[in-house]
């Protein structure tokens, strides 16, 4: 196997974790004004303001500012938040869980729209069911996420009254009334990701289904189940891997929008609490978790593909 | 280009074929779009939303700030044929004054993403190795963000408002366009026009603008389309965050984040701004799509 794609592919992953940092860093230096002052607020004296800017060591270059600061973060220290003055960290930690269970649910319920359509409008190109698959994944990328999900909640909470339109309950707690909250939001991020990969899926069968192992594995006699399901599905999971792990930072762009909208208190809800409230390090670090962890969902999922098919080589 | 002109004397002199086989490439482009029937039922639709931009306020049915509290949360009727919102103001009026913040917004967001992202990708596929390597790292830092995610932590450091929403949006889409143009550059870099263009001792920045720029034209404009698509979407929902357009000026995203407060009272306030955005974003998706048919007909299933 070719083990320096696997190093040049976990050196790309770590510049790209330090460009997060310092993406994420440089959020702060754009606010417009005194940092200090932000922090501070409007009403703080000039001797506090000048006594904050000594501690965070504003007056010092840029460069030693980003590297305290990213030695700090490197100890899981985000600094405090603006609003409440506790740790920003812990505050954080509390928030993966539930992003990721929204997650992982509305992938799942993605993939489970888009397997069954994509393959057989492969199957069967040109047919009523192919061009029922077409019209709606194209529908669905231009549905708005968040506006999907005021319609569900319209329907199905205020309207039909069946589930809750917002909130959170954890699954130890009781997992039926989990079930219950993360229902509408994670179909309305999983409809989304369906659509589009219902298309990825759909085309990564008909490449196989051309090719010639699928036309000699038909030509010995093998049944039609067995030639999709052995011969063709299973060389096109591979590229249906890595669409899957290219989806993931699309799927949390919509995770962020949809608990904003449900009030879901993962990562994308404290990060947007955090802009409302001017809460600069708190955004910082929820910023900075979502995005790392993207990064190494992708990571894995490249990997992966890699173990998958060790044809594949780094350009 | 005089071997060409002497080789197309025999049919017909006009001007179009003296232009030569580029205008031929791109006209048969026009006339596949022209058949392709999604794509021109995405152009009906986004042409339906940009006479409504234009000429927005002088069009309405009702002044779209106009209140009627007599007549609040009205349902669809023939007189209000969208309702009436918590003010009752007339939903269709402010539906069609809204849809120029959208184009504007979407318009101006994905200049700024081409313009900055074709450049920087154009140097990266011509440059050094180098330049390369720094730009397209750089571009993969800002591709790793959740596009809505980064667009939300720009506003905040800008501040909120449209103009900052139009940055925003332009800066999430400006990796898309490096890689795009970076690839077909790659694709092309070492063909023989290139090299000729060179040992004519063409200058680096005339052969970028004079023959490869016209080569990576095709895809760039497939992703224009698609990604004024996700710029309107992405302005709704910064405006629906309260982040993007801040009042008086009306926007489907905001219309439906002010609803929010009184669906249970009149659901329809929640859906017809939603349809504006869906269908816009629709006709800008399907119109991209058959462009892409249209100029990379190789590309066709």
């Amino acid at each position: 196997m070719n083990y320096q794609y696997v190093v040049q592919r976990l050196l790309l992953a770590l510049v790209v974790v330090l460009g997060i940092t310092f993406v994420v860093f440089m959020i702060m230096q754009i606010v417009p004004g005194d940092p200090a002052r932000v922090i501070l607020g409007p009403y703080a004296s000039d001797e506090s303001v000048a006594g904050l800017r000594d501690r965070l060591g504003l007056d010092r270059p840029l460069l030693e500012q980003y590297l305290t600061w990213l030695a700090k973060a490197a100890r899981g220290d985000f600094g405090q938040s603006l609003l409440n003055g506790q740790d920003v960290a812990p505050q954080l930690l509390g928030r993966i869980g539930p992003s990721f269970e929204l997650a992982i649910v509305s992938l799942v319920i993605g993939l489970v729209i888009a397997f069954p359509i994509g393959i057989i409008s492969a199957l069967k190109p040109g047919s009523a069911i192919d061009i029922m698959a077409t019209v709606f994944s194209q529908i669905g990328v231009s549905v708005p996420t968040f506006w999907m999900g005021i319609i569900l909640v319209i329907v199905f909470s205020l309207n039909l009254d069946l589930l809750p339109p917002s909130g959170y309950t954890p699954i130890r707690e009781d997992p039926g009334d989990w079930l219950a909250h993360i229902i509408l939001p994670a179909f309305t991020a999983g409809f989304v990701s369906a659509s589009i990969q219902t298309r990825f899926i759909r085309s990564a069968m008909l490449d196989v289904l051309s090719a010639n192992y699928v036309q000699t594995a038909r030509a010995k006699g093998l049944n039609e189940r067995t030639v999709i399901m052995r011969h063709a599905l299973r060389n096109a999971l591979i590229n249906i891997v890595t669409i899957i792990g290219l989806q993931i930072t699309a799927l949390f762009s919509g995770i962020v929008i949809v608990e904003v909208v449900f009030s879901w208190p993962g990562l994308g809800k404290l990060a947007f609490n955090a802009v409302e409230e001017r809460d600069y390090p708190l955004l910082q670090g929820a910023v900075m978790v979502i995005a790392i962890m993207v990064t190494l969902v992708n990571l894995v999922v490249d990997l992966l593909y890699f173990l998958l098919d060790p044809r594949i080589e780094y350009v | 280009m005089a071997s060409k002109k002497s080789s197309s004397s025999k049919r017909s002199t006009s001007a179009e074929d003296q232009l030569g086989p580029a205008n031929t490439l791109w006209r048969d482009a026009y006339r596949r779009l022209l058949r392709h029937r999604l794509a021109m039922f995405g152009a009906l639709v986004l042409l339906i939303v940009v006479v409504m931009g234009i000429f927005g306020p002088a069009i309405t049915p009702y002044d779209p700030n106009g209140m009627d509290f007599a007549d609040r949360f009205a349902d669809p009727s023939f007189e209000h044929w969208m309702g009436t919102d918590d003010f009752g103001r007339d939903i269709f009026s402010r539906i069609i004054v809204g849809a120029r913040v959208s184009l504007q917004v979407g318009f101006i967001a994905v200049s700024v993403a081409t313009i900055v992202g074709t450049g920087l990708g154009l140097v990266a596929g011509y440059g050094t190795r180098v330049t390369d390597e720094v730009i397209m790292r750089a571009m993969d830092v800002l591709y790793a963000f959740p596009a809505i995610l980064l667009a939300i932590a720009i506003m905040a450091a800008l501040g909120k408002g449209i103009g900052n929403a139009m940055i925003a949006i332009g800066i999430v889409y400006v990796p898309i366009f490096a890689r795009i143009a970076r690839g077909a550059v790659l694709g092309i870099r070492n063909e023989e026009f290139i090299i000729a263009a060179r040992a004519m001792g063409a200058g680096d920045i005339r052969i970028l603008l004079t023959h490869v720029l016209p080569n990576v034209l095709s895809p760039i404009i497939v992703e224009i389309t698609l990604s004024l698509a996700f710029a309107i979407l992405a302005e709704a929902a910064l405006s629906f965050f309260g982040l993007g357009t801040q009042p008086p000026d009306p926007s489907w995203g905001r219309m439906l984040s002010e609803g929010r407060a009184f669906f249970r009272q009149s659901g329809w306030m929640g859906v017809f701004p939603g349809l504006a955005i869906f269908f816009t974003v629709m006709g800008f998706n399907f119109l991209g799509d058959g462009l892409r048919d249209a100029l990379d007909p190789r590309l066709r299933r």
